[in-house]
């Protein structure tokens, strides 16, 4: 097996392996396979299940089966974009606040701090009462949410790393600052920022599931499992399939990528006691 | 601490002068800088809220007011906000009046011409109603995630802890409103025992529906317990290895009192770190779980004003809620060099 397989040899990244496999399949493979559109009303409101309507059906007589095989890839996906582009600005602020030891570090870490000040599901709030609601909005609120901490994190290992012996023979050799950042900073503070992203993703699934159970992120009628949750949320007493259904997925997705992460920070010699929630 | 028996490093300057500089000066040093700290954080907080609601895209006034809204209604509503005035002068003005409890008056109630659009007065009860909610929860979760954390470190690799561990690492995966939905699924649904939405009428107090707060307590503990269970375990695993328990356990000492009370006391201190953490996390968890339960409390409030584009209202929530959150950064760090003398050597 190789070495960045290596977190799939301890129980709980082989179990989170399977888990995230089964929803990712779900997700992915689920909007071809599902038997109704869904969006479209197919039988009786509030029906319970039956051979029609495996899981019943919702509140104006939408499929739940089908919802459900069509709500998982917008979270998964929303919650990649929103790491990346997270991960992206972090990294740039941190690498230069890191290695330019002039004015510019304490600028930017006194700005990462101000944000860092602010509940992260609060801060998500206010950016959506600024901009209302919109796919855009909901994956840059949680990418800003997201990038001060990573900032901070990067800022860190790359001072750590700058003092280093290979990087003052760079230095020596007058390579450019985006030579050394690029070639000898990177590379070796990878590792650590390889197990710190994949608990932002975790993260990320976390706010954007919380945000779309919100309504403050995808509207209806698109069936996300979140959304799902809230909408049904007051006919549980008719057919409680509409909210167990979407509620067991999102738990997988959330306990599946926790268990990798959790196993891919140990793998990498790292402890998980500052878990990034 | 009552056992001195972990010799202190020859590095740490003398005891007894740490107790002279600990004393009186430089401690209130510190405390004036940290809350000083503290106090600008928050109007750097509030000034940010501010500039990301009041200067972004569009007006405030016509987008509450809808686009049928007439020239002069928009105008008037302007006025009635403040927005009229240049943006620094009316953020001096608010934090004026802010830091007497005054927040200035809600977008909504003014678009809609309600008779009391102060914030403050429309925000008061589910204020109350919140901090009963966290206050419950915060004094369940501390006892709890100590006894969990020891049983879990005393056990260590052995069956309780394996159990312990397990379980945390679920809840902690799970976000409030899935915790939330499996309660109301098992105790309304199924076994019709608990009622699925927190009815609190306005003048009364959540107190007098108790059975209206066992599940929204219950999902926020099983989701920040999880999280303090792991890290309480991780203090005391340290403390049960070192010398000084070792000694005790050796001299024949009762198992009990070694570990409930000798290893807690020097094992908890990291903890209150992230206790604080976790009460700050509880910001989030709450907004949630209120939603979940249509609990009347500040959360609920602030997601409506949110959807309502109500800026002035998340606006003073938003000050508020982050007042909180950085008051119990501050508290920690304080209660810590309070409880570990040995921090005291470096302010």
């Amino acid at each position: 097996m190789s070495s960045r397989l290596r977190f799939l040899r301890s129980p709980g990244g082989a179990i989170g392996a399977v888990i995230l496999t089964f929803v990712l399949l779900v997700a992915f493979v689920g909007p071809f396979v599902a038997p109704y559109s869904p969006t479209a009303a197919v039988g009786e409101p509030l029906a319970g299940p039956s051979a029609h309507d495996l899981l019943g059906t919702d509140e104006i007589g939408r499929d739940v089966l089908s919802r459900v095989l069509h709500g998982g890839y917008s979270v998964v996906l929303l919650a990649l974009a929103a790491t990346v582009i997270a991960y992206a600005s972090g990294l740039i602020v941190g690498l230069v606040a890191g290695y330019v030891r002039n004015w510019v570090d304490p600028v930017l870490m006194r700005g990462v701090d101000v944000l860092l000040a602010f509940p992260p599901l609060l801060f998500l709030l206010v950016l959506i009462t600024a901009t209302g609601t919109s796919v855009a909005a909901l994956v840059i609120g949680v990418a800003l949410v997201q990038a001060p901490g990573i900032a901070r994190l990067v800022r860190t290992v790359t001072l750590e790393a700058s003092v280093r012996g290979y990087v003052e023979a760079a230095v020596t050799r007058g390579e450019g600052t985006p030579a050394i950042l690029r070639r000898e900073i990177l590379p070796n503070i990878a590792p650590a920022l390889i197990a710190d992203a994949s608990l932002r993703y975790t993260f990320s699934v976390l706010l954007i599931a919380a945000a779309n159970f919100l309504t403050i992120g995808l509207q209806p009628p698109t069936s996300d499992w979140g959304l799902m949750v809230s909408q049904n949320q007051q006919y549980i007493a008719i057919n409680p399939w509409s909210v167990a259904a979407p509620i067991a997925m999102i738990a997988l997705l959330t306990i599946g990528v926790n268990l990798i992460g959790d196993a891919i920070g140990r793998s990498l010699g790292r402890s998980t006691a500052g878990w990034a929630r | 601490m009552s056992v001195e028996a972990s010799p202190l490093p020859a590095l740490l300057p003398d005891p007894s002068e740490e107790v002279q500089r600990g004393s009186s000066h430089g401690a209130l040093r510190f405390v004036a800088r940290r809350v000083l700290a503290g106090v600008l954080t928050l109007i750097a907080v509030s000034l940010v809220t501010f500039a990301a609601l009041q200067l972004l895209p569009g007006n405030v006034a016509s987008i509450v007011l809808g686009r049928a809204a007439t020239p002069h209604a928009v105008a008037l509503l302007d006025h009635r906000l403040h927005l009229d005035t240049p943006f620094f002068e009316r953020f001096v003005h608010w934090m004026g009046g802010a830091v007497h409890g005054d927040f200035g008056d809600s977008t909504l109630a003014l678009a809609q011409g309600l008779p009391n659009p102060k914030i403050s007065s429309l925000i008061s009860q589910p204020l109350t109603n919140t901090l009963i909610l966290a206050g419950l929860t915060i004094a369940l979760l501390i006892p709890l995630s100590i006894l969990l954390g020891v049983l879990s470190a005393k056990y260590a690799d052995r069956l309780p802890d394996h159990v312990i561990s397990v379980l945390t690492l679920i809840f902690t995966s799970l976000p409030e409103f899935v915790v939330g939905s499996i309660l109301i699924l098992i105790f309304f649904s199924a076994m019709n025992l608990l009622p699925p939405v927190t009815l609190v009428p306005t003048g009364s107090s959540p107190f007098d529906h108790p059975d209206a707060l066992i599940m929204p307590v219950a999902t926020l503990l099983l989701t920040s317990l999880a999280w303090t269970t792991r890290l309480v375990r991780v203090g005391m695993l340290e403390v049960l290895r070192s010398d000084f328990i070792r000694a005790e356990r050796l001299n024949g000492l009762p198992e009990r009192r070694v570990v409930w009370r000798d290893a807690v006391r020097n094992g908890l201190a990291p903890s209150i770190q992230v206790f604080a953490l976790s009460i700050q996390y509880l910001v989030g968890g709450v907004i949630v779980t209120e939603t979940v339960f249509s609990y009347p409390g500040l959360g609920t409030q602030l997601v409506s004003a949110v959807l309502g584009r109500d800026v002035t209202e998340v606006q003073a929530i938003t000050v508020i809620v982050a007042a909180a959150y950085i008051a119990i950064n501050i508290f920690a760090d304080l209660l810590v060099v309070y409880l570990v003398p040995k921090l005291r050597t470096a302010l």
